[in-house]
């Protein structure tokens, strides 16, 4: 293969006129960090709260709460991206989707709703999943000690679920970090896209998905220690989730 | 006035299986029945419909004079009254032993966090497991993880206590430590209904025995009377197997 390889090109200035090729990538990394934390905000409230609800006894609820995670779940994300941020807004009232379409962050915000609803049906699986887990006898105990169905949750059931869930959970959200790069398909100018730019200026096309791709992992390293830690740390004592 | 009055209770699993068959018995204050019989004969779903954990379609429970099948009746308030211990112990395996006897007393009695630790030490003690309050329910013995499971459920001083199979699950050596705590309950003349395949526990210090069979209440008789001239066939034969050892 005759490639002419310069890593160099990484600190050449960047034809956007704000710094180096590298801050260039460095700007596309915040931006894969805040659609990433802010989507799985997302992703845990709703996943939560439909995952209990598909766990609750009231059959229409689970119903319905089965319904929001076939519809998020079987629907590719790319799809889903483009109902959010081509369709949606030309469904509105005419002076809502105007704003909806000037919005300044436009990109980003249509990335965090649509990438947040799509892993929250993934996280509801797993929040479903974790309590059913759990020994039936446990939300008996709790109701048998005259605790309300809220407070068995709140205080019995959850937070071991969350405990079982919790390397599961690692795997969505690193899921959550790599498919905020599907949303350079509608202009949010992330690591991805950064590093598409930067092949675009420069023809260095192996630099800049090389860089792309090691601080990719660098990030998920970061992301999987960080859930490591988190484990150890609400650990029980005597007690091993998920064996 | 009985304790615990159960008349004619009727209970379906879906349209077609009757776990439970017209039964009818009460309990008095401080009186201790054990209920025996073969497995699936609905002696655990009985005992469960006591404190509403298993819904009934027929018939009518009082507890100390609330109706629980009233739809009126506080259902949480009412199963706070009553202690229930579970085969499987199912301490809450994230909450140090202090806070698996606390959660209850201070969620839904509105204790004071001292009071509520106070009357849970004093409980322990009871058990003779002071020494592991700050313990997690996994670095237990199952039998100490039963006498902790008794103590959480006095700590909300209930007017009767439920066990169902309380010593199942056990290893044989520790089956004595847990009855000896029952035993004791029950000489404090608590009001209590055993399910249990203790012949020994029922002999010593049951009142009464019912024996189960099918969802039916086969029979309902003093204690003495039970062992000495069981009437039916079923209880003969039923007991015939259990005391063979």
């Amino acid at each position: 293969m005759d490639y002419h390889w310069n890593w160099a090109i990484l600190w050449a200035p960047s034809p956007d006129g704000n710094g180096t090729y590298f801050d260039m990538l460095m700007d596309g990394l915040k931006w894969t960090i805040a659609t990433s934390v802010c989507a799985w905000l997302v992703a845990l409230v709703f996943g939560s709260l439909v995952g209990v609800a598909r766990t609750l006894p009231f059959k229409w609820l689970a119903r319905l709460g089965d319904a929001y995670v076939e519809l998020f779940r079987n629907i590719p994300l790319l799809v889903q991206l483009f109902l959010w941020f081509f369709v949606i807004p030309e469904m509105l009232p005419h002076d809502w989707g105007t704003f909806v379409k000037q919005l300044r962050y436009g990109p980003f915000l249509t990335a965090v709703v649509g990438i947040g609803f799509y892993m929250s049906s993934r996280v509801a699986m797993q929040v479903s999943a974790g309590i059913n887990t759990l020994p039936r006898g446990q939300r008996m105990a709790g109701t048998a000690i005259g605790l309300t169905t809220a407070q068995t949750y709140r205080y019995i059931l959850l937070p071991m679920a969350y405990r079982i869930m919790l390397p599961p959970l690692t795997s969505e959200f690193l899921n959550t970090i790599k498919n905020s790069s599907v949303a350079l398909t509608i202009g949010l100018m992330e690591l991805t896209g950064s590093a598409r730019a930067m092949q675009e200026f420069s023809f260095q096309v192996f630099e800049a998905f090389t860089a792309a791709t090691v601080i990719y992992l660098l990030l998920n390293a970061v992301v999987t220690i960080g859930m490591r830690m988190l484990e150890r740390r609400v650990s029980v004592p005597g007690f091993n989730a998920g064996k | 006035m009985p304790m615990i009055s159960i008349r004619n209770v009727n209970k379906w699993y879906g349209t077609h299986f009757q776990a439970l068959k017209d039964c009818t018995t009460s309990v008095e204050p401080g009186e201790v029945v054990v209920v025996c019989g073969p497995s699936g004969s609905g002696k655990s779903t009985l005992i469960k419909t006591i404190n509403a954990l298993e819904p009934i379609q027929g018939g009518e429970i009082v507890v100390d004079r609330v109706e629980v099948t009233s739809p009126k009746t506080n259902l949480p308030k009412l199963r706070a009254r009553v202690g229930m211990v579970f085969q499987h112990f199912e301490l809450f395996p994230h909450l140090r032993i202090t806070d698996n006897l606390c959660l209850g007393q201070q969620k839904v009695l509105g204790r004071s966090r001292e009071e509520a630790m106070e009357k849970a030490m004093r409980l322990l003690d009871r058990v003779g497991l002071k020494d592991h309050a700050e313990k997690y329910p996994g670095q237990l013995s199952g039998g100490q993880q039963q006498r902790v499971a008794i103590a959480r459920a006095l700590v909300m001083d209930p007017v009767c206590m439920l066990f169902d199979e309380p010593t199942s699950a056990l290893d044989p050596e520790m089956i004595n430590e847990v009855l000896d705590v029952m035993v004791e309950l029950a000489k404090e003349g608590m009001t209590m209904m055993v399910v249990t395949h203790e012949m020994g526990f029922a002999r010593k210090v049951a009142h009464r025995v019912i024996f189960m069979d099918a969802g039916e209440i086969v029979e309902d008789a003093p204690t003495e009377d039970f062992f000495a001239h069981p009437r039916s066939e079923r209880a003969r034969l039923f007991l015939s197997k259990i005391l063979q050892h």
